[in-house]
């Protein structure tokens, strides 16, 4: 059965929690004995059955009614199995937002239809657009508070559309819900005759894996090289692409070039070929020194290797950026000392607003339009090329503290 | 590349990262079916040899097919095996029948792996949890940093995306590696049927029941199964109603039990 990943988004109390839940519940994917655990932490609490229970398993998450940290559980429908991750929904927990939405394929945007749009709402939006994921299904929370009006919702949905279509998004549905009393999440609702769409639950279906990256050129970063008996064997994922015995390779920045001449994958002996997304061992010829953070590709289709490349980043740290601190780049397994050039904008990550034009500092939650250089030479693409060599993270004393997505060319080869 | 290969390369993936970021690291085998698929995940990534020790936090409770179980396995595969108990709760008479189990639990398993830490300066440590055996573990990052005494900064995690990991630990942090995270108990159980992984007897049915997860055999209930086969397992798993962990004491005690375990540092 396939397997997809989505992201659950939008602005804190709009109902993120309470919708998976209410799904689990619909859909016969909770336990018995899970049930009874919410009930009695329920009735611990002080409170009715809450659905948010199934996902706010932190103590504290259960005493405040917030989500703290992203949170991830499985459920199957006839169709696939799906990974719902849940995000929460403070600015102050940006950070575990992104980590969650950095897993998912797919994003439902959440939006309390009496609140309408708030500050997450639009950031978490933002966040999605800049993390490249384009499948998004928008759903109204708490219409019964609203009194099921269409007219609200039609409202509501013509505000969103124009924020959205700012960042490129165009949701496949708007779904106005009641996560609460249960109106079409996974049952039609009686509620609303003027809505003749989809439920949510038949919504989510309509999501589609992420296409494999086989059809892409070959990249190939080396992870590690371990020795075992007499094979000295490079060790790594096939990131894009595909491979076979004898095939002529290089490795850059290096410029190595070597021939594969065995593929080696335990108790599969004589494997012939390989593709991306397996984690794979490589024996070459010559048998030449090739350290982890080189990628190797076909000669006739290489990667670009630079020390200077544009890039957007979102700032996720409370100290924040200084231009030309230094810092360390991770892309794949490549590392490098490197240090933020230039920040050509400082941008609300919000609403858009652009703070500063030439700015020498990004603070917690920012986006920057940035100029990167790195001490040495690395391999970058642009995130639209492939992805994988095309997102990266700032690292400062030891902690990520940002991340990001080479959109833009790059800046002399 | 299907469903299992990607979930396995993604872990094979995870493991070679933590071996190349932390040289002073070993496997937490607990002789379980979750751990026992990390074995053999490991023993994959390196080619068939570890390049790190498993390591056996023993509380002396174990089932007796446990040991068994392991004995075989270590010498079979060549493991350099290291067994951590809390000798000196052990000699005082620590057991699950001294009053509250969280303390029994926290002597056994949590202190005897302190023990171990500090005596053998391990950095980083592979752990088999999976997301959906339980919430809070649902919250886990692939790579989590301890402090000294253990503790699970919970509302602090780091950020985490793109298989980007926290690489170094400070002094006196170690680093749990989580290669499973993102596996099911069902993907567990297809995964050892396809690559025919060895399994303790104590998970298939005898007289009407059997053990859906194992620990200390005074805390552990067997559910009531006829599955005596790994395909009888995984068509039971497809249309079961209970939670894997219901026959686990320590999750029952109070709603937040886990929580405060895993907060000490339980596994």
């Amino acid at each position: 059965m396939d397997k997809l990943a989505f992201v659950m988004v939008g602005h804190v109390d709009h109902g993120k929690s309470t919708l998976i839940g209410r799904l689990l519940y619909d859909t016969g994917s909770l336990p018995p004995d899970k049930l009874e655990e919410i009930k009695l932490a329920s009735r611990e609490q002080g409170k009715d059955v809450e659905f948010a229970y199934v996902m706010d398993h932190l103590e504290e998450e259960r005493s405040r009614n917030i989500t703290i940290d992203t949170a991830q559980t499985f459920f199957r429908t006839k169709r696939r199995e799906y990974v719902i991750i849940d995000a929460p929904g403070h600015k102050e927990f940006l950070k575990n937002m992104i980590t969650g939405a950095s897993q998912a394929e797919a994003a439902v945007l959440i939006v309390d239809a009496d609140e309408g749009i708030q500050e997450q709402t639009q950031r978490h939006a933002v966040i999605i657009s800049l993390l490249g994921l384009d499948q998004v299904i928008v759903v109204a929370n708490k219409m019964d508070l609203i009194n099921f009006s269409e007219e609200r919702f039609m409202d509501l949905t013509a505000k969103l559309e124009v924020f959205l279509k700012k960042i490129d998004i165009h949701p496949t549905f708007v779904i106005p819900i009641s996560a609460k009393k249960g109106d079409n999440v996974s049952n039609k609702s009686g509620k609303m005759p003027w809505y003749d769409g989809v439920t949510f639950l038949q919504a989510l279906d309509s999501f589609k894996n992420l296409p494999s990256s086989v059809e892409k050129p070959f990249r190939f970063p080396v992870q590690d090289a371990y020795e075992v008996g007499e094979k000295k064997i490079l060790v790594g994922r096939v990131e894009a692409g595909k491979v076979r015995l004898g095939d002529e390779i290089v490795f850059l920045p290096s410029q190595q070039g070597a021939r594969i001449k065995t593929i080696e994958v335990f108790l599969d002996d004589g494997r012939r070929t390989a593709e991306a997304g397996e984690s794979i061992g490589l024996t070459i010829e010559p048998d030449e020194d090739i350290k982890r953070g080189e990628v190797a590709s076909r000669p006739a289709d290489t990667p670009p290797v630079s020390n200077r490349f544009k890039a957007s980043i979102f700032w996720m740290s409370p100290q924040p950026l200084d231009i030309n601190e230094k810092l360390l780049f991770r892309c794949a397994t490549e590392e490098a000392p490197a240090k933020i050039e230039k920040i050509e904008e400082r941008i609300d990550s919000s609403t858009l607003e652009v703070l500063e034009e030439d700015a020498s500092k990004l603070e917690d939650t920012e986006v920057g339009e940035v100029i990167i250089s790195t001490e040495n030479p690395v391999v970058v693409e642009s995130f639209y090329k492939t992805r994988e060599l095309g997102r990266f993270v700032i690292v400062r004393n030891n902690d990520v503290v940002a991340g990001g997505i080479i959109a833009h060319a790059i800046i002399g080869q | 590349m299907d469903k299992l290969s990607e979930l396995e390369s993604k872990s094979i993936y995870i493991i070679r990262e933590a071996y190349y970021q932390f040289k002073d690291i070993a496997v937490l085998w607990s002789i379980g079916k979750d751990s026992t698929t990390l074995m053999w995940l490991c023993r994959k990534a390196f080619f068939g040899t570890l390049p790190f020790p498993a390591m056996h936090i023993d509380t002396s409770y174990k089932f007796p097919q446990m040991y068994r179980f392991r004995d075989k396995y270590a010498k079979k595969w060549g493991l350099k095996l290291l067994i951590a108990r809390n000798e000196e709760a052990l000699a005082a008479g620590m057991g699950p029948d001294q009053g509250e189990k969280l303390a029994c639990c926290n002597a056994l398993k949590t202190d005897a792996l302190k023990q171990a830490i500090d005596r053998w300066h391990f950095k980083a440590l592979l752990l088999g949890i999976r997301r959906d055996e339980h919430g809070i573990r649902a919250k886990e990052r692939y790579f989590s940093p301890r402090d000294q005494s253990f503790k699970w900064d919970y509302e602090n995690q780091p950020p985490e995306l793109w298989d980007q990991y926290k690489s170094r630990a400070e002094d006196e942090e170690h680093i749990r590696v989580h290669p499973l995270l993102h596996w099911t108990e069902l993907d567990i159980w297809t995964y050892i049927k396809r690559e025919n992984i060895p399994i303790t007897e104590l998970y298939f049915a005898q007289d009407g029941k059997r053990y859906r997860s194992i620990g200390c055999a005074p805390c552990c209930a067997p559910v009531p199964s006829t599955a005596d086969t790994i395909d009888k397992v995984i068509e039971e798993l497809k249309t079961t109603t209970t939670s894997e962990r219901a026959g686990r004491a320590q999750d029952k005690e109070s709603v937040t039990t886990m929580q405060k375990l895993r907060a000490l540092g339980y596994m």
